[in-house]
């Protein structure tokens, strides 16, 4: 490679080294290749290299009724599997036509904005981690345990949570993790405090993330960044306003910006949207009480062709038997048709593209990862910086391996 | 406000009858154009300032082996973010031919969108700057995500396509239509009469 590589003009001719930054590196995060052109520390030339991981999810799911590729959704960002899991519901739901109650969208909503500080906390606290200050990684930690708690109360699972059902919730939520969440809610926020008294205005950390793996507004939306890491470049683009999903629209909340795109932007982002996501999740849980008692308390919609009915209806009603039957042999009806969805996932817009033959499986399904859009960038950003700061450039971008390779 | 009916109409206006299959799935504005002119379409799009789809959601293929003459199908999303509002536009090729111009100079995240709709049914993105696998691995000859691969193994004869799909009407699988031997690239097959 070194053979390619211009030296800057009127300098004397250097030795440059070949690294490999992975592919089973702690620090690239996952499964990813960098081979890196180096000059010293300085970073000449890079290029990326994925595929580690991959596992033909979508070739999977050409082979799957609707309901059974939600635990394909799982592995992509499987740091905020449950906005996965919600997104492919809410684009089966716009598929098939099933009207969403609204306590099932405030339930969501709780889920969702769960799953959305859970990815932060883990990306924010690794950015720490990977410029040297491992202390703010385990303050926040076992808050992430606390909410994978919730997720165990709901569902049953933890990290890959197949959470959900096309119409609703398998269970409804139950007192203990209403309990956990009042509890997350009320001890959180010292934390989170706590955690940007140790960065934001750290000395140390400034000087390492500000002005580090910049990208610009135009250079951003010409690579088709969303999320966090677009916002952070200025641009105000956020799928939960633009397009509204699972009742969005009822709630109040702002979405961060920022200005110049690097780490340090980033990271403030989304420590702001922690805050954002706490509101949110306060304000669906007051909307949820107020269904308390009434006849509206329900956690899946009135929709038994698609959604499987109760074990003990299936063992005492024909009509529960006939469904359980129909929706397990994929005799179901599905409609002819193709949608793309999209939601907010914790990393960006998250979309399905689904193509629908009326058979009981996709005819074709894709799945768009923005960690897969982010990750082509990243030579560019970490291009002439230092082998350090490519480093922290990837954990401020939240790159997740199963979200890349799917 | 852009709505779908201007966006339709400025097309119109602006390549007449080339364009076709209007069509509104779920409230998206979908058509669909000669793949020769796939970069005049988006290029109009881009630079129009009504128009305004600047931000490429997302590109991949759909492979419809019964559309003789046309059987691979690119999908463009594209999205006006002023306005919010996203279009769907599609060209079809030729499998024989599957050759598109490449979107990476107006979109610089095509480059590894294309290189996945390559890597997975062989759309010959010309222009492309790096038009190589990027999932896969290198020595595959063949694209996986054609339905010619279905997902099992199709010298199964113990389960019927009838009970678990699309009626057994896929090549393979269950079907008896396919052997194993189909799913080598056309190029490396051997022929069996010249073996000894």
């Amino acid at each position: 490679m070194s053979e390619h590589i211009l030296l800057p003009e009127g300098s004397i001719e250097k030795q440059t080294t070949t690294l490999n930054m992975g592919p089973t590196h702690p620090a690239t995060h996952g499964v990813f290749q960098n081979i890196l052109e180096l000059d010293g520390e300085r970073i000449l030339e890079a290029t990326s290299t994925v595929g580690y991981i991959h596992r033909a999810f979508e070739k999977l799911a050409e082979r799957r009724p609707l309901y059974q590729i939600t635990p394909l959704t799982d592995r992509l960002n499987y740091c905020s599997s449950p906005i996965n899991n919600m997104g492919w519901h809410i684009t089966c739901e716009r598929l098939l036509g099933v009207t969403i109650p609204k306590r099932v969208d405030y339930l969501r909503i709780i889920i969702m904005e769960l799953a959305r500080i859970s990815d932060h906390l883990i990306c924010n606290s690794i950015v720490g981690v990977d410029s040297g200050a491992y202390s703010g990684f385990l303050y926040l930690m076992q808050y992430r345990e606390l909410i994978y708690e919730i997720y165990e109360e709901v569902c049953g699972s933890r990290l890959t949570t197949n959470i959900g059902r096309i119409g609703g919730f398998e269970r409804n939520f139950t007192n203990t993790a209403f309990e956990k969440l009042e509890k997350f809610l009320k001890e959180y926020p010292a934390v989170l405090k706590e955690f940007e008294k140790l960065f934001v205005r750290n000395r140390i950390f400034m000087e390492r993330t500000i002005g580090c793996g910049p990208i610009n507004a135009e250079r951003a939306l010409s690579y088709g960044f969303t999320g966090p890491n677009l916002r952070a470049a200025g641009v105000d683009y956020d799928v939960r306003v633009h397009t509204p999903y699972s009742s969005y629209e009822d709630f109040e909340f702002t979405v961060p910006v920022g200005t110049t795109g690097d780490c340090y932007d980033r990271f403030l982002v989304r420590e702001d949207e922690m805050w954002q996501s706490l509101s949110i999740i306060e304000q669906a849980y007051k909307k949820v009480q107020e269904f308390k008692g009434t006849e509206a308390e329900v956690f899946h919609a009135d929709a038994p062709a698609y959604y499987l009915p109760e074990k003990k209806d299936v063992y005492t009603k024909m009509e529960a038997l006939i469904y359980h039957f129909k929706i397990v042999m994929g005799e179901t009806d599905i409609p002819v048709g193709e949608v793309y969805s999209a939601v907010e996932g914790a990393n960006g817009e998250l979309g399905y593209y689904l193509i629908s033959d009326g058979g009981r499986t996709p005819y074709r399904l894709h799945f768009r990862r923005p960690c897969f859009i982010y990750y082509q960038a990243y030579p560019e950003l970490v291009k002439n910086g230092m082998l350090s700061d490519a480093v922290i450039t990837m954990s401020s971008l939240n790159l997740i391996a199963g979200e890349l390779d799917a | 406000m852009l709505t779908n009916e201007t966006v339709k109409q400025r097309l119109v206006e602006k390549f007449g009858e080339q364009l076709k299959d209007w069509q509104e799935p779920y409230g998206m504005l979908t058509f669909a154009a000669p793949k020769e002119m796939n970069l005049k379409v988006l290029q109009f799009l881009f630079d129009d300032e009504e128009l305004y789809f600047k931000f490429l959601a997302d590109l991949q293929a759909v492979h419809y082996p019964e559309r003789i003459g046309e059987e691979l199908a690119v999908v463009y999303h594209i999205h006006n973010l002023r306005d919010n509002l996203r279009i769907r536009f599609k060209v079809y090729t030729d499998i024989k031919t599957p050759d598109v111009f490449s979107a990476t100079a107006l979109f610089a995240g095509a480059n590894w969108m294309e290189r996945e709709t390559y890597d997975f049914f062989g759309v010959n993105f010309v222009g492309h700057p790096n038009l190589i696998r990027v999932l896969n691995v290198d020595e595959m000859d063949y694209f996986p995500m054609r339905k010619e691969f279905p997902l099992e193994d199709q010298t199964r004869i113990d389960k019927d396509d009838e009970m678990f799909g699309r009626g057994g009407t896929m090549m393979g699988f269950g079907t008896g239509m396919g052997t194993h031997h189909d799913s080598i690239a056309e190029d490396n097959k051997v022929d069996k009469s010249k073996e000894i």
